[in-house]
């Protein structure tokens, strides 16, 4: 470990770091914009210089920029020269001629990494005299407002978006001081990491836009940590609150998980929080006054579960702690998973795969540090962004790694690693049904029928592994590419699988795991990672409940049946014509949601319950890695509360036993560990409820919180007690604990000096390293030696038939999320409703672009317009999941496709 | 005196076509190397051993340059040798000369220069605004690939090597070699960081060696006549004769070559027929808008690379710009920070933001605008635009002429803001 020496005191470094980075982790406060932990250096900006000293005899030292220069043993150097300083105040000045005076209206205001650094760097007076620069500023779509007059020309909003999200419609225009950083012309950014602008610029020139619509500064916010809703990645996000309303996402750093960066589903999709639609009282249906309330509700739910037969509906978007409250209100054996049996069996081969421990299982980051990466048949663009972002950062790490073995370029130099990388890129095999944007960085792109990606994944574990079976009747395009990919993985030191489930196949599960497997045999570490649904499908998934359609099955035997369906809108995930059955074999039917659907309407007794904003709460991803969400607010509607509050609630009206239902959430999952042994963990993913530092809690609001003795006055002049919260160590206050929470308790960044997100490195062990302490979330499967099973059974190759049609659900990042068009900025981006046929398909059945088709399956007929896809593999219609006002359909199933409609 | 570079080039003759050239002895050099005569070592050991300095600016040996070039099979490939020709330096126009003069020299000594670095693909990067050098070089080339002087197996020697022509389109900026490489990679204009240099990293990610034309001209005499006569030429240490320019208010304007080291003396009052009737020489920017300005105390400093920068200055292209008593030196030099401002890529801070502020302060003073605090802002950025503090070497070398007007002329500074006015109004 290297010893520098900093204004004369030594230091020990990690080796391999630049100075600014070296600085930063030791704590010392530097100035920067343009340097990112996750960018890397470019040298432009030229805030973070300091002074470099030959030796101990040198006293006039040399300026350099703290990015550029790496850490070398006995190295001297000095922050807090005068010269430095000097020059270090002259750069803020240079970029405040320009820069506007507008702090006070200004989005950025209070968290803004360029207030900060100016303070930092103790510039105060203006000596510029003359006008300043302008800008029109451009239109850039429903999520990001565009302020260009702010911009300090760092670079980074187009090194993040071209350079490491892949994006082409933003880049830098012009030239001296008329940089332009923008689109060439108005019109909404294409990528779906856009959201990301806001936290990577400095200042304001990029802000949330539906942040804006109910704008809040930062310190005014009440905040928790929370976990993202809406794919199965589990990105840990921060929520912040006021009024009742739930005003934004940013990124909660977890090194392992989603590093700096969140997809704009993620950051933008929290709207439904504050949705008109909402659930807000209990109602019970067919009598004169619907709505109820709490202790109403209860009475009338008495007798709808005592002398019933129950039938619990788990939700894979519920917490652990929800789905653990029913399956204990209606009994184990009772509770059903409210997932399609095809789905399930998906998902249970995935559980066992990672339940026996034989291959490891990569987090994010493992992904990020892949030197080769096979995407077998989940089209993660759509399904799981952020492991597409990370994707891709495997691809141009592995492509700089091949230089920096070569030159003795050290890794945070970006620039030059750029130069040199050029147009390499590490191995990518994106083997997927239709093209996504990661062709453009793939080595290999096959596009395929489902059962033929898995035909490809058996052929290259056979290559692997000679004694696996070899696949029949393969084609000499399928083992040709199985060579290409198998020699490649091969050659590779950490190589990862990818796979999930939204092909529906069980067979691409089987065929992943053989090939990760295979090459572990020959003593690669391997990882192999799958993509799941939602939330908590791995959650769910986990409790090995049965399916739907058992539950279907089992209310055909039984009559005097109360359901009970937990905040799952089933004509989403199933077929209509299936879940009319079910209802209409249910006595009483009571759910409980957030949000009004198709099943609410079916609700004899609905009850409203708390979003993840509101809720406490564990989810467990893809990973299998189960992480808490923590309430942001309490409702001022008493009655919108958690579901498992809820169903403890009910679960008491007809029994004494506490069955882990006691005050606190803590109990239940302490009784979840106890009944369900493999989620032992659960109850330590985040410090108890009793948890205190010096006797203190964690405050959700920062110690400049305005407003909270007269946020009220309109109703009490005296200031209410503050909320106390049962299952949190986080208070309603701003007074509490302030130095470091532990991890899963960082309920927003800040450190003095640092308002911004930037703020981030002070609780980090490095700069851009693990969070002090460890990142947040338990991993619920240990690697185990056992050895693994490999498959016998390898699918035909897909066929099509004549006249009929294999249907599948494609997949989109906006619009294909329940939740997350609520917000409207993501519904206008959202996808509308299509159909698509290979062009062969089409022209076969003298059909064209823009024809209505009718898709015929479930006993319904859908008419949709077509798209043909010119790449969509013969035999298959395509039409998008989850659209809103589209039903759930028998995916894989074989449909007819009939009359156009003039 | 013997004058190899501008020998055949005649002001009132179309330069020479391939026949005529080869009549002259060109190409013999590259017969001669690529015949056998002497390997890529041997060739970039005399280039090293004749002194030859870049003739850019920046003065550096171009035969240690070509050794840092990674060599042998191991070596990645492709490299390139690129010319550069963007010639855009305010007061600098003696690549002119040889481009539009004899463009058969410079294809000359690119073959010879990637023969020594063992370069497969060759780059001429021409100012934009030369387009009859952008013609002949195009026609030239054409006529080097039928004579077998390029393509594939030159001369059945085994050495392969393409050349193309690409024409910039405007940018100061892409004189420098960096951003020259990205500009030519299709990219933004901006500078790389160094290390790693061009030489390991260059175009492409490639090694590449970018040479300045009066540079790679002067190859293919050393091959013809050796070191030590190359050496012979020159009145001073460096290698050579060079091509000098004068322009300002002298009697001749001109550009001539001459033995390196010949004094600025003798360049103004001899070759350029001294000052115009009526004025007197005030100060000199020796090597173009980024070098010092020296004075009438320096007129009999030795032109060449040590002598100058010893004086306080820059050789830089050799080329001069003489600044007369009758111009105001705080319009001259604020002309020059408008080219600079103009110029800066605005990559880094003190450039895109400084350059600006710089300019629009001269502009305040000749106005009669200006305070006495403007000088202090003035010095900061002298100070603070200095090397190492900015990206690249064009903010340091705008802070040039300012900061030895500030020192040589302050005067002239100090009588705009006494008198509210620009005293040459």
């Amino acid at each position: 470990m290297p010893t520098i020496y900093i204004d004369n005191k030594p230091f020990d470094v990690k080796t391999g770091k630049n100075l600014l980075e070296a600085c930063l982790s030791l704590g010392i406060d530097l100035p920067y914009f343009c340097w990112h932990p996750a960018m890397g250096s470019v040298g432009a900006c030229r805030q973070c210089a300091i002074k470099v000293f030959k030796d101990e005899e040198d006293t006039r030292g040399r300026l350099v920029m703290s990015c550029m220069e790496g850490v070398k043993d006995g190295m001297r150097i000095s922050v807090n020269d005068e010269t430095a300083k000097a020059f270090r105040s002259q750069v803020i000045e240079w970029l405040m001629t320009n820069h506007p005076h507008d702090c006070p209206v200004c989005d950025e205001g209070g968290c803004c990494h360029l207030q900060d650094m100016t303070v930092m760097s103790g510039h105060n007076y203006r000596h510029y005299h003359f006008k300043k620069r302008t800008y029109p500023n451009q239109y850039l779509g429903p999520l990001i407002n565009h302020e260009m007059n702010r911009c300090i020309q760092c670079y980074r909003c187009v090194r993040f978006y071209h350079d490491y999200a892949g994006g082409k419609d933003l880049n830098v225009f012009a030239a001296h001081n008329h940089v332009y950083f923008g689109r060439e012309k108005d019109g909404v950014l294409e990528s779906p990491f856009s959201g990301n602008l806001a936290e990577v610029c400095p200042t304001g020139v990029f802000t949330d836009k539906t942040l804006k619509e109910h704008y809040t500064r930062k310190w005014d916010l009440t905040n928790a940590p929370s976990v993202c809703q809406h794919c199965s990645l589990g990105c840990n996000t921060i929520a912040g609150e006021r009024y009742g309303q739930l005003r934004n996402i940013v990124n909660r750093y977890n090194h392992e998980v989603n590093g700096y960066f969140l997809c704009d589903k993620g950051r933008f999709g929290y709207e439904f929080v504050n949705s008109e639609n909402r659930i807000t009282q209990p109602l019970i249906r067919n009598q004169p006054i619907e709505a109820t309330e709490h202790d109403t509700v209860l009475q009338y739910m008495r007798a709808l579960v005592t002398g019933h037969n129950l039938i619990g509906i788990g939700s894979p978007r519920a917490s652990l702690e929800s789905n653990y409250a029913l399956l204990e209100l209606v009994g184990k054996e009772n509770f059903y998973q409210g997932v399609p049996d095809d789905l399930v069996y998906v998902e249970q081969k995935i559980v066992d795969i990672l339940q026996s421990g034989t291959v490891h299982t990569p987090s994010l980051k493992e992904i990020e540090q892949a030197d080769a990466v096979l995407v077998l048949g989940e089209d993660i663009w759509n399904t799981a962004p952020i492991m597409a972002l990370a994707v891709r950062q495997s691809v141009m790490k592995t492509a700089a790694t091949h230089t920096t073995e070569q030159l003795p370029i050290p890794t945070w130099h970006d620039a030059a690693i750029k130069e040199l990388v050029q147009e390499d890129k590490g191995f990518l095999a994106n083997i997927t049904m239709l093209p996504s944007p990661l062709d453009e960085i793939s080595s290999s792109s096959m596009k395929a029928a489902p059962d033929d990606m898995a035909r490809l994944g058996f052929a290259i574990a056979h290559i692997l592994n000679p004694s696996l079976p070899e696949v029949r009747n393969a084609g000499e395009e399928l083992l040709s590419y199985a060579a290409t990919i198998s020699k490649a993985l091969q050659a590779a030191k950490h190589p990862v699988i990818i796979t999930g489930t939204s092909c529906w196949n069980n067979a691409l599960i089987r065929a992943a795991f053989d090939i990760a497997a295979a090459l572990d045999m020959n003593e690669k570490k391997a990882g192999l990672a799958f993509v799941m649904q939602d939330c908590n499908s791995m959650g769910l998934a986990m409790t090995r409940a049965s399916s739907f359609d058992r539950a279907v099955a089992a209310i055909q035997r039984t009559t005097n049946v109360t359901a009970i369906i937990l905040e799952n809108d089933l004509y989403r995930s199933i077929p209509a014509a299936k879940a009319d059955t079910f209802f209409n074999k249910c006595k009483h039917i009571v759910v409980l949601d957030t949000l009004h659907n198709r099943t609410t309407e079916k609700a004899h007794v609905l009850i409203p319950a708390a979003t993840f904003a509101e809720a406490d709460g564990t989810f467990v991803n893809n990973e299998a890695r189960a992480q808490r969400s923590s309430q942001v607010f309490m409702p001022a509607n008493s009655e919108i509360r958690e579901s498992f509050k809820w169903l403890a609630d009910i679960k008491s009206l007809v029994t004494t036993a506490s069955n882990g239902h006691g005050k606190h959430m803590d109990d239940l999952l302490h009784a979840l560990e106890a009944r369900l042994p493999q989620f032992a963990g659960v109850s330590r993913v985040a410090p108890p409820h009793d948890f205190r530092i010096h006797g203190a809690r964690i405050p959700r609001e920062s110690h400049r919180y305005s407003g909270r003795t007269a946020m009220l006055a309109n109703l009490t002049v005296s200031e209410p007690k503050p909320l106390q919260d049962d299952d949190s160590s986080l208070s309603y206050t701003m007074e509490g604990y302030r130095g470091l929470p532990p991890s899963p308790l960082i309920p927003f960044f800040w450190a003095p000096g640092w308002n911004s997100g930037q703020s981030v490195t002070k609780y980090q062990e490095e700069a851009g390293g693990a969070l002090k302490g460890g990142d947040p979330g338990i991993r619920l499967f240990e690697q185990t030696t056992a050895p693994p099973v490999f498959s016998k059974d390898i699918p035909d190759a897909f066929t099509p038939r004549a006249g009929k049609w294999m249907l599948l659900p494609q997949y989109h990042i906006f619009g294909s999320g329940e939740l997350s068009v609520y917000t409207k900025g993501i519904a206008s981006l959202s996808a509308e409703p299509y159909v698509s046929l290979s062009r062969r398909d089409a022209e076969q059945s003298q059909l064209k672009n823009g024809d209505t088709v009718a898709v015929k399956t479930d006993g319904k007929t859908y008419t949709l317009p077509l798209s043909i896809n010119e790449s969509l593999p013969d035999g298959i219609i395509l039409v998008p999941a989850g659209l809103t006002g589209m039903e759930a359909l028998s995916w894989g199933a074989w449909v007819n496709l009939s009359t156009v409609i003039v | 005196m013997e004058r190899p570079l501008t020998r055949n080039i005649h002001p009132d003759r179309p330069p020479l076509n391939l026949k005529e050239y080869e009549m002259t002895g060109g190409y013999a050099a590259v017969r001669k190397v690529c015949g056998g005569g002497m390997s890529p070592a041997a060739l970039q050991k005399l280039v090293q051993d004749s002194n030859l300095k870049g003739r850019g600016g920046a003065g550096f040996n171009t035969g240690i340059k070509w050794s840092l070039i990674p060599m042998g099979d191991q070596a990645p490939h492709p490299k390139y040798l690129i010319a550069n020709a963007d010639e855009m330096e305010p007061g600098t126009f003696k690549d002119r000369v040889l481009l539009e003069g004899n463009p058969h020299q410079l294809i000359e000594g690119m073959i010879l220069a990637a023969y020594a670095i063992q370069a497969e693909v060759a780059y001429v990067f021409l100012r934009w605004a030369y387009h009859k050098a952008a013609d002949l070089i195009r026609k030239s080339i054409q006529e080097a690939y039928d004579a077998g002087y390029l393509g594939k197996d030159i001369l059945g020697s085994g050495f392969h090597l393409d050349m193309h022509l690409h024409t910039g389109v405007g940018r100061y900026m892409c004189g420098e070699e960096t951003a020259l490489l990205n500009a030519l990679e299709g990219k933004r204009a901006t500078p790389r960081a160094k290390p790693p240099f061009p030489q390991i990293s260059g175009l492409f990610g490639k090694p590449t060696i970018v040479n300045n034309v009066e540079t790679l001209c002067c190859v293919p005499h050393i091959v013809n006549n050796g070191a030590d006569w190359f050496k012979g030429l020159s009145y001073s240490e460096d290698g050579g004769t060079k091509l000098y320019g004068v322009s300002g208010k002298v009697k001749r304007p001109g550009a001539w070559e001459l033995p390196m080291g010949v004094t600025m003396r003798e360049l103004i009052e001899e070759h350029a027929g001294g000052m115009k009737n009526g004025v007197q020489l005030k100060g000199v920017l020796p090597g173009g808008a980024s070098t010092d300005f020296l004075t009438t105390q320096h007129l009999d400093i030795k032109m060449d690379y040590k002598s100058v920068a010893a004086a306080g200055s820059r050789l830089g292209t050799g080329t001069m710009i003489v600044m007369d008593s009758e111009t105001c030196p705080v319009g001259f030099v604020h002309n020059l920070q408008h080219f600079f401002a103009q110029e800066s890529c605005g990559w880094c801070t003190p450039c895109r933001e400084g350059l600006p502020w710089v300019e629009k302060i001269l502009l305040s003073l000749e106005k009669g605008d200006g305070t006495p605090e403007d000088l202090e802002l003035l010095n900061m950025h002298t100070q603070f635009l200095g090397p190492g503090n900015t990206f690249c070497a064009l903010a340091p070398g705008a802070m040039e002429p300012l900061q030895s007007a500030l020192k040589y002329f302050r005067d002239d500074f100090e009588k705009h803001i006494e008198h509210k006015k620009c005293p040459y109004d």
